[in-house]
């Protein structure tokens, strides 16, 4: 059922990519418990604004869990205390009456702030550039049917292609590694005939890629796997780890 | 106003063919020496960029987004069509062009359905060669399903993130021409204008989202893949960020925009359950395969059920309206989306909706689960039903749910000829963005296919055609007086917004303008109705302009800056849109006008005075546009009333 909620939150501000950040403190009362994280950030601003103060900027989009773009750590876990959920997903039925919210970006050397709760994610795109694809142009392929792929092969591809390319992998693991990230890709491609071709170069140039940005070594601890909005298994990092040792092995 | 639609010679299964054989090309030395801008990354851009690059041509692609990969393609769930006919069930491009056709309800043009059924086939082979992980059964051949609309099984899809996984492939093209320095990209940048010179596009005024800083881009052709303008509503299936911004300087700038009242309503979304609300979720069109839609017969249930004083559950067989089997006994639960929806309003505007504001009808699978079981249930629907859950916080499996209309994709958009140019020389409009596939409204999972169709397979042909005058074209530095009087324009425009000052901040206006648009241009419209809604937004207009709120300056990230700038221009697409469907004295597809119905309450067609494409032209600040007409003419299909009893 609907209640009203009052919460005091603890809101990350930060102007510029240089500037010093600091905690500011925001009381916010009557908050509908099915409103979601995000509506009741936007009634956060509403306020702002109303009371002539800048609102607080952060990252979304659709609103429904699948473009990537929300981007909060809430009381210390990427996307808040809730399991499989981006923040988008997130609800206010899971706050208590009073409680206190500290809201923070993804920190992580790999994802320096912007602005306020956002941060820059374009590490990953140039991770993609450096060989998360099969090499094919538009045109001149074979048909779709040409290569019978097995249903287990294109489901686990599949699970591996779920990546919403968040960061709450990063984030959340203490060394800022993406190995989680990186892997997801690199299974995807390996585990389909179209991608399977290239699929030791392509682990090779990803993971060069990862270190020269900067991001940390994975340690194992699993972290990554368990804030995962998307369930992308820790498995897919053992599958990098096979497919990187070939490269280096043709080398 | 000239509209040539430059629909080429032949029967129509010819046109394609005949097209590529007699246009222009250009050499790859030449390609080197020519420029185009894309604006936009979804299936549409990302594919046109990647495409471009891959050819030869110098790109520069942008996006307001972090990354490519958000686009709001991503979002789409149910799949994509394409005339494989690998269940060996009788398809045909012909079959996929002709129920296009008769699905837009006969507002399409023939050439353009035909030649997008054409490359469908082609744009299955390629997401499979980029490894898209497409469904696939045991034999390890791809898997398809049905959807609305068709009488085959022609859709391919990945579990319920078709979208997704088609943009990621088009995402990862596009990321391989940005290393290979073909692609250059432009992450949280917005274009705010389209440089004319000698009368052609000749390059954008964009704006970096991060330092506020405004640059200039020249290129010998401009691509606007931009989306479409559901947003104007404020609330509907839409990201937050989608906008209909380029396609408006589009038009002010001479592009004709053609069918904007056309906007489909999806029937399956989560309904509204609060003023905070920022934003409608679509549940997918596939769980009216096993649920079955319905209100209480007796108003006083209804009304208990409002009340809180009766659940859904209590409320006997006997006393239940499954009003879309009653109504539509040959179809069913699955009538096209333009007559689902219609008929959850009459039912709930007649006093027999549920849910607390009475704005909800039941999606029931009471009788599926009895009759499969709930591990069946779960198998097919479990991700839809987590994210109701998630959502409501009601277990569908026990409890049906709540759904209700809202609006979800728009069918009309810029005018663009058959090689997707718009009435600007050097301007092309692909995807959402353009107008021309779709008629009055779209079939699921055709809207993946557009896109991709546009990107990948025509644009790579027509604008060669374009570009083949222009290889002597030198390239121009962005100094020249039209660069440096469009960026001046531009931040007069900011800076007028930032000056207003005024104590209302841009949500708070956009959903008053939302409310308007739903109220009177929305699922069914009036005479009257259309006539107030022109008032009001007139009046919305006003108050934007002397009340709106931005805090902060110009440098800098300024997101309620960056939100002004659309409203200003979605309230000119909701005038656009109020007077075109004022003016549409008919109903069809997505649009229905009370006046023009048959005595059964169902879309009544003008053809004689309406088979055409209401393309409308910019005369200027405050100034009433004027509308054109592209006449339909249907060489192949047959034009009959559409009818699902």
């Amino acid at each position: 059922m609907e209640n009203n909620i009052s919460l005091t939150l603890k809101v990350w501000r930060q102007n510029g990519p240089k500037e010093k950040g600091r905690f500011e403190t925001y009381k916010l009362e009557k908050v509908s418990t099915d409103s979601s994280f995000l509506e009741m950030m936007d009634i956060l601003n509403e306020q702002l604004i109303n009371d002539g103060n800048e609102p607080v900027a952060f990252d979304h989009d659709c609103r429904e869990g699948i473009c990537g773009m929300c981007s909060l750590y809430i009381n210390g876990r990427p996307h808040g205390p809730d399991d499989d959920v981006t923040t988008c997903q997130l609800h206010m039925r899971k706050f208590k009456d009073g409680e206190t919210i500290t809201i923070e970006p993804w920190r992580s050397a790999g994802f320096p702030v912007i602005k306020d709760l956002i941060v820059n994610r374009n590490a990953f795109d140039t991770i993609i550039a450096a060989g998360g694809y099969t090499s094919v142009s538009t045109g001149g392929v074979p048909d779709a049917n040409a290569i019978p792929i097995p249903k287990v092969d294109a489901d686990e591809a599949m699970d591996a292609a779920s990546c919403i390319g968040c960061g709450a992998c990063v984030a959340t693991c203490k060394n800022g590694s993406a190995m989680l990230f990186v892997s997801a890709k690199v299974s995807h491609l390996a585990l389909l005939p179209q991608g399977k071709v290239e699929a030791a170069r392509r682990a090779k140039n990803m993971v060069a890629k990862m270190d020269e940005l900067g991001f940390g070594n994975c340690t194992n601890t699993g972290a990554c796997e368990v804030e995962c909005p998307k369930g992308v298994s820790i498995s897919n990092i053992a599958r990098l780890n096979r497919e990187f040792l070939k490269a280096k092995l043709q080398d | 106003m000239k509209l040539d639609s430059k629909i080429p010679q032949g029967p129509m299964a010819e046109k394609w063919s005949n097209y590529k054989a007699n246009q222009k090309l250009v050499n790859p030395a030449n390609k080197r020496k020519l420029d185009i801008i894309v604006v936009g990354t979804g299936l549409a851009g990302a594919s046109a960029a990647a495409s471009f690059g891959e050819m030869g041509f110098n790109v520069k692609n942008f996006t307001i987004q972090d990354s490519p990969r958000r686009a709001h393609s991503i979002a789409a769930q149910g799949g994509i069509n394409a005339a494989k006919n690998y269940p060996n069930d009788g398809d045909s491009i012909h079959r996929l062009f002709y129920d296009t056709v008769k699905g837009g309800d006969y507002r399409a043009r023939e050439a353009n359905v035909h030649r997008l059924a054409e490359v469908s086939n082609d744009i299955i082979d390629q997401c499979v060669a980029q490894g898209v992980p497409f469904a696939r059964e045991y034999g390890g051949l791809l898997d398809n399903r049905s959807f609305g609309g068709a009488q085959v099984s022609r859709t391919f899809y990945a579990k319920g993130q078709t979208g997704q996984q088609l943009l990621i492939g088009a995402y990862q093209a596009l990321m391989r021409q940005v290393n290979a320095g073909t692609v250059d990209l432009y992450t949280r940048t917005e274009i705010v204008d389209i440089v004319m010179v000698d009368g052609k596009a000749r390059g954008v005024i964009a704006r970096d989202l991060v330092t506020g800083e405004f640059q200039r881009h020249f290129g010998h052709a401009v691509v606007l893949a931009t989306g479409g303008y559901g947003n104007a509503f404020f609330l509907s299936t839409n990201a937050m960020g989608s906008n209909g911004s380029a396609a408006i300087k589009a038009y002010q700038k001479g592009a004709a925009f053609a069918n904007p009242c056309f906007a489909q309503i999806h029937p399956t979304c989560i309904p509204v359950h609060g003023e905070f609300q920022s934003k409608l979720t679509l549940m997918s069109e596939s769980l009216r395969n096993d649920g079955r839609i319905w209100v209480p017969k007796k108003k006083e249930d209804a009304e208990a059920i409002r009340a809180g004083k009766l659940k859904p559950t209590q409320i006997a067989e006997e006393n239940r309206d499954y009003y879309l089997e009653r109504r539509y006994p040959a179809f069913g639960n699955l009538v096209p989306r333009d007559v689902a929806s219609r008929a959850a309003k009459e039912r709930c505007d007649a006093g027999f909706g549920v849910g607390a504001t009475g704005l909800a009808v039941y999606l029931d699978f009471k009788s599926a689960i009895e009759r499969l079981g709930e591990d069946a249930i779960r198998a097919r629907y479990g991700n839809l039903f987590q994210m109701y859950e998630k959502i409501v916080d009601d277990n569908p499996y026990e409890t049906p749910m709540m759904i209700y209309p809202a609006i979800h994709y728009t069918m009309g958009g810029i005018w663009v000829d058959y090689e997707l140019q718009t009435t600007v020389p050097g301007l092309f409009a692909a995807g959402e963005a353009n107008f021309s596939d779709h008629g009055a409204n779209r079939l699921g999972a055709s809207a993946l296919m557009q896109g991709l169709a546009d990107g990948y397979f025509v644009l790579p042909y027509t604008i060669q055609n374009y570009l083949a005058d222009d290889i002597s074209t030198p390239r121009m530095t962005g100094d020249e007086k039209e660069f440096v009087d469009a960026e001046n324009e531009a931040k007069a425009k900011f800076e007028k917004l930032l000056a207003i000052k005024g104590n209302r901040s841009v949500d708070s206006i956009h959903k008053e303008l939302g409310l308007v648009m739903w109220d009177f241009v929305g699922m069914a419209r009036k005479k009257e109705g259309l006539e107030q809604a022109i008032e009001k937004i007139a009046a919305i207009k006003k108050e934007f302009y002397s009340n709106v709120r931005i805090p902060g300056s110009g440098e800098g990230m300024n997101v309620e800056l960056e939100k002004a700038s659309r409203l200003a221009d979605f309230i000119e697409i909701g005038d656009l849109m109020a007077r075109d469907a004022l003016h549409r004295e008919e109903s069809c597809g997505g649009h229905f006008r009370e006046e023009y119905q048959t005595e059964e309450g169902e879309a009544q067609r003008q053809d004689d005075k309406f088979t055409y494409a209401g393309c409308w032209e910019y005369q200027g600040e405050d100034k009433a546009p004027v509308m054109h007409k592209e006449e339909l003419t249907f060489e192949v299909v047959k034009v009959a009333q559409r009818n699902y009893k």
